[in-house]
């Protein structure tokens, strides 16, 4: 239990970074951590205790194994995750060379 | 027929990836390749709509079908509301192409633009096809990563601000899903929608399951852009390339928002009294909210994507009072009526609100301005682009004969049936607002004393654009056919049915 409750503090710092920080680079790194925080419990929801890597070996019978699904679930998002965080970076590189700054109460030319 | 179901997600990710490839050596590829990809999607797309009817076909990947009776495979669904929002995804981002043809013609790096378009158009069909909720969550990022370049196409100050808010709402969003269908995974272990029905018909803990919903209502709110997750629709929208700023509003937020919504909440889930209301509520508040932020905008293109967000207000609105009506029982032709009027009125919406954007694009490429009160006097210089924004206008406002009307109309009866007697007031004071601020937009735009510069210099707009702009205006008053009762009985009862009958969706597929 401790371990699902710490994965959600982790969520909650990365949300108390995303809603609190003024430096573009910053909500960047909130919401990788926000992201990992979720990844961390996709793992943990297939983790069973004394399981092994998922390799059926055909002599042992009741062999305890881990459920694989949720690992391949973790490794499409963190390819999905890297694909946003570097699209993030990239319009954060492009916004510095505009504006001159990180800080986005300088860079606000819209209203919401 | 099922082996056609893979190819509407093979042909766009295929010449997505040959644009970027040959491009660079045949000169003007993608000019013609990328139209030729969508229309063959279209024709796809409207010979399945006709070959379907009312039955639903699976395909499974690679063959893993049924073990035992778990479904072990991944599972595509080919079903009347998928094959519905299939033809309406396709033709609009046809027509959209097409219009791109010209528009684009000022930007640089053209062959980008194409090969992304094509991507929004592989991740669209993706989350409309498929049939297990993980998959719904990579094509839905498929398309949404492809839509936040998009945005920031233009590389100015004001689209790449749009793009960095619309795209750490979007992540948020997506957290959001992932974090519900890992708690759904955790809890039934399965991914299949069909089997999670199964699992969730044999009991389940409520707080759970609220708790659940609640996750996936903020998570798909945000990327539908309903009223308390809106803050980044009015800037991206506004900001991108019209065609795109047209499938934007015209069928990704309701590909990617509303009917996985409408999907999980009617196919999924067993339907719960408490998320009906919150489903109710949540349309009705962005249904008002919106048009009163839309009657300030002095910006064409925000006023539009204001509008579109009270416009989605009515079509979630109108599925959660269809909820609530199936849940009393004794009043099966209302829901019918309600349910029926917001596929409808999605499908409507889709094609005004992209004409709409058109316009909005026509006005821009010739002028170069999105205000409102730097234009004037257009309707004798621009015939068509006049005429068609306003069959548009008159149609989103709910003015007979166009479709507008009879899909707005649709809803307000049913909620008189189903005795929801302020929602209906809502809803004609909603249709009121609209046509203000339409009539606004007619009159600053096309009606007024010119502004400034000699009208003479400004010309009608090239002939992919205009011709784009006709065909979505015939549309318009073709598809207010829809609401005569045979026709509808024809080609809406299907995607009504899939809704109506909620739990033949996983029976079908289990096979029983």
């Amino acid at each position: 239990m401790t371990v699902y409750l710490l994965c959600f503090v982790l969520f909650l710092v990365g949300l108390y970074g995303l809603i609190t920080r003024r430096n573009l680079i910053k909500i960047i790194i909130s919401k990788a951590i926000t992201e990992f925080s979720v990844f961390l419990f996709l793992v943990l929801i297939g983790y069973i205790d004394q399981g092994q890597a998922p390799i059926v070996n055909p002599g042992s019978v009741d062999q305890v194994y881990v459920d694989p699904l949720p690992q391949a679930m973790v490794l499409t998002a963190i390819v999905i995750g890297l694909a946003t965080t570097a699209m993030l970076m990239a319009i954060a590189i492009r916004l510095f060379r505009k504006y001159k700054t990180f800080d986005i109460r300088e860079i606000k030319n819209l209203r919401g | 027929m099922d082996a056609l179901i893979p190819l509407f997600i093979a042909i766009p990710l295929i010449s997505a990836f040959l644009i970027m490839l040959l491009g660079k050596l045949v000169k003007e590829f993608h000019r013609f390749f990328a139209p030729l990809t969508l229309l063959s999607l279209l024709l796809m797309s409207i010979y399945a709509y006709v070959n379907l009817g009312s039955s639903s076909i699976q395909y499974t990947l690679g063959g893993w079908g049924m073990e035992k009776g778990i479904p072990v495979g991944i599972y595509m669904v080919l079903d009347g509301f998928s094959v519905l929002m299939l033809c309406i995804i396709n033709l609009l981002g046809f027509i959209a192409l097409f219009y791109s043809l010209s528009y684009m013609a000022k930007y640089t790096a053209q062959r980008n633009y194409y090969s992304l378009f094509c991507l929004i158009i592989a991740g669209m069909n993706g989350v409309v096809l498929s049939g297990d909720l993980f998959n719904i969550c990579v094509f839905l990022e498929v398309s949404v990563i492809a839509s936040y370049a998009l945005v920031a196409f233009g590389v100015g100050k004001t689209e790449l601000e749009a793009s960095y808010r619309y795209q750490v709402l979007g992540s948020l969003g997506f957290m959001l899903i992932l974090l519900a269908v890992g708690l759904i995974y955790w809890k039934t272990k399965t991914l299949n929608i069909a089997d999670i029905r199964h699992v969730f018909e044999n009991g389940y803990s409520k707080p759970f399951y609220i708790f659940v919903q609640v996750m996936l209502i903020a998570g798909f709110g945000l990327k539908a852009a309903i009223i308390p997750f809106h803050a980044w629709l009015p800037d991206a929208h506004s900001s991108a390339p019209s065609p795109i700023s047209a499938m934007l509003s015209g069928v990704l937020i309701k590909a990617v928002g509303i009917y996985v919504l409408i999907r999980l909440f009617f196919n999924m889930f067993v339907f719960s009294q408490e998320i009906a209301l919150v489903l109710t509520s949540l349309g009705a508040v962005s249904m008002v909210v919106g048009s009163l932020l839309a009657i300030v905008q002095w910006d064409v293109k925000r006023l539009l994507a204001y509008s579109s967000i009270s416009q989605i207000g009515y079509v979630v609105m109108a599925m959660g009072m269809g909820i609530l009506l199936l849940l009393k029982g004794n009043s099966e032709a209302a829901a019918i009526l309600a349910i029926g009027g917001a596929i409808y009125h999605m499908i409507n919406h889709a094609v005004f609100k992209g004409l709409l954007f058109m316009n909005a694009g026509a006005i821009e490429h010739r002028l170069d301005t999105r205000n409102l009160k730097e234009m004037g006097g257009l309707s004798k210089a621009m015939p068509v682009t006049s005429t068609t924004s306003f069959v548009a206008s008159m149609s989103i406002s709910g003015i007979p004969p166009f479709n507008g009307f009879f899909s707005k109309l649709i809803i307000i009866v049913a909620a008189i049936n189903g005795r929801f007697y302020l929602l209906a007031a809502l809803a004609i004071l909603v249709s009121i607002i609209t046509l203000a601020y339409f009539l606004k937009f007619q009159r600053f735009a096309f009606y007024n004393k010119p502004f400034g510069k000699a009208l003479e210099k400004i010309r009608e707009v090239p002939f992919p654009m205009s011709i784009s702009m006709i065909v979505l205006a015939t549309l318009c008053l073709a598809m207010s056919l829809l609401a005569i009762p045979s026709v509808s009985e024809q080609l809406l009862r299907p995607a009504i049915d899939v809704l109506m009958q909620s739990e033949l969706y996983s029976t079908t597929i289990f096979g029983i």
